[in-house]
């Protein structure tokens, strides 16, 4: 009986921090340290305000967007227990990882040896697809992270893969026998549990514990999926 | 004893009077916080919660185990059918994988480890797994082959991916679905004690799919003895979990039509193993005078494992 009260109690006061922990949609637990912009923009409701952002310069509204973008990015390289991956999710960074990793996979069409290699619309679709899929499991386990949210993490988390991309396309200027093959496993396995951990960090906190094996499997297996096409990316000569 | 468990049970119905959103079914583990997880989700406003206080009530009116195998009565276009569908926890899809890799003479793998809660986790990234495992594994072991001959440039093949996902969920899926038809339509005319749901069907065939990620992995290797060696090792496993998980659905019919059932899935089967080496993994040229002096060969070779 006081179980059952208590229990009542407890879920009670989570749907009140839901209700007011203002538009954002997840949950924060006490002991994760919160950080961010606190100022919401206002819109354009009160277009005669001083904060309204449509009378700023072009270059401050690009400058914050960028900044955002920016500081997620160092979230992930150094990732910790936060929630500002989770709170301000925005979409920018992934397409920006997505459209650049695309571009540097994809196989050229003037080459016809170079055929088997992906172009850019499948490089894109495997990741936006891949993500989709991702996502909807881990709603369909019983998670509590929201669509966005996920994609955003996924996203974002594919930083490290992009930069082995650009370390591997350096290391090829060089050469591609058995030493830059070796050099290249390296960079490229590196990267892709660095990837693999700091997703698990951001996403781990909204599932069932007893399933959480069960979400974290899908994003390693999206991860080495990446990480085995810039592997064996072939240059053009 | 019968009172206790009588009180534990009047416990645990009350427990879910109070919060209505509750449907574990009676075999199952719950989950840690079901409702706060459940609230979270109305709160986060997902699309499909609308008239879900029905549903909820259906469900759990036919979960608390007095209707066995009835679990899912969501009406299947809302989110919450399909969660249904994914109630396992790690530890049992690790059984399950384990159970359908090691055949036990007796133990029905409907019975012993789906017990009216098949889940469509394990199919789907088993089979997603067993994809990019053939896609990898093919490409290694053709990049393999052809290692030290100066005029070959190893160019990774993306189609492969296309042609096994084609395959393998078309065996995953369809094949279930013509055999739950034909299980359907014979148990009309003779009525077996044991019959199967489609998606319990679907779950053997996706689990039993899971002891061939090793085997294609092992394909690397550029033997064929060792190819054939695990592909008849992995067959003989999964065949007979599969024989003995659909023996007692038929063996009550005709012995005429129980043989033809039986050696249909065996044969299915074993064509789904050998397409696959078949067409991701080519044979490995013993003679390194004959590679050194036609080049063009070995390149027309890996070129004839593309699609034309």
């Amino acid at each position: 009986m006081v179980v059952c009260q208590l229990k009542r109690t407890f879920a009670t006061m989570n749907v009140f921090n839901y209700f007011f922990a203002g538009l954002s949609d997840i949950s924060i637990s006490e002991d994760i340290p919160v950080e961010g912009d606190i100022s919401m923009p206002v819109g354009s409701q009160n277009a005669d305000n001083d904060f309204s952002t449509l009378d700023e310069p072009v270059k401050d509204t690009i400058l914050r967007d960028l900044r955002a973008v920016g500081q997620k990015f160092v979230h992930v390289m150094y990732p910790k227990k936060s929630s500002a991956l989770l709170r301000d999710w925005d979409l920018w960074g992934p397409l920006l990882l997505c459209v650049t990793l695309a571009l540097m996979l994809q196989g050229g069409s003037v080459d016809s040896e170079e055929d088997g290699r992906p172009q850019f619309a499948e490089v894109f679709v495997i990741i936006w697809f891949g993500s989709v899929i991702i996502t909807l499991n881990s709603k369909l386990l019983g998670g509590t992270i929201s669509f966005f949210q996920s994609l955003c993490v996924l996203g974002y988390c594919i930083l490290p893969l992009t930069v082995a991309m650009i370390v591997c396309r350096i290391v090829l200027l060089g050469g591609s026998g058995l030493v830059s093959f070796v050099v290249r496993l390296i960079v490229v396995t590196a990267s892709f549990s660095w990837s693999t951990f700091a997703s698990t960090a951001f996403l781990a906190d909204s599932q069932p514990p007893n399933r959480k094996a069960l979400v974290v499997y899908p994003v390693f297996l999206f991860y080495f999926v990446i990480g085995w096409m810039i592997l064996t990316f072939s240059p053009s000569h | 004893m019968a009172n206790t468990d009588f009180h534990l049970q009047f416990q645990e119905f009350e427990d879910e009077q109070g919060f209505t959103e509750h449907n574990q079914g009676a075999t199952t583990v719950t989950i840690d916080d079901p409702i706060k997880s459940r609230k979270q989700r109305k709160a986060t406003g997902t699309a499909f919660e609308e008239d879900d206080n029905d549903d909820k009530t259906e469900i759990f009116i036919s979960s608390k185990g007095l209707l066995s195998g009835q679990r899912k009565s969501a009406p299947f276009w809302t989110f919450e059918y399909y969660q249904t569908l994914f109630d396992v926890d790690s530890h049992q899809v690790k059984n399950r994988i384990i159970g359908s890799i090691l055949p036990w003479p007796g133990k029905n793998f409907v019975e012993v480890y789906l017990r009216s809660n098949p889940d469509l986790y394990g199919p789907f990234w088993i089979c997603a797994t067993l994809v990019f495992a053939i896609a990898v594994s093919g490409n290694i072991s053709s990049f393999l082959v052809n290692q030290g001959q100066p005029e070959f440039r190893y160019v990774p093949d993306f189609s492969k991916v296309t042609m096994a996902a084609t395959a393998i969920y078309s065996y995953a899926w369809l094949v279930p679905l013509a055999l739950w038809g034909f299980l359907t339509w014979r148990n009309r005319k003779i009525t077996s004690l044991v019959s199967y749901s489609f998606l319990q069907i679907v779950c053997v065939y996706g689990y039993s799919l899971s002891i061939y990620i090793p085997a294609v992995i092992l394909w690397i290797i550029p033997s064929e003895g060792l190819r054939w060696c695990s592909i008849v090792v992995a067959l003989c496993l999964s065949g007979s979990v599969l024989v003995m998980t659909f023996w007692p659905a038929i063996r009550d019919d005709k012995p005429r039509i129980t043989i033809v059932i039986i050696s249909t899935i065996v044969i299915l089967h074993v064509l789904l193993a050998v397409g696959c080496k078949a067409c991701f993994f080519s044979t490995y040229e013993m003679d390194p005078s004959k590679d050194h002096n036609e080049p063009s060969a070995a390149t027309n070779t890996s070129s004839s494992t593309k699609p034309k």
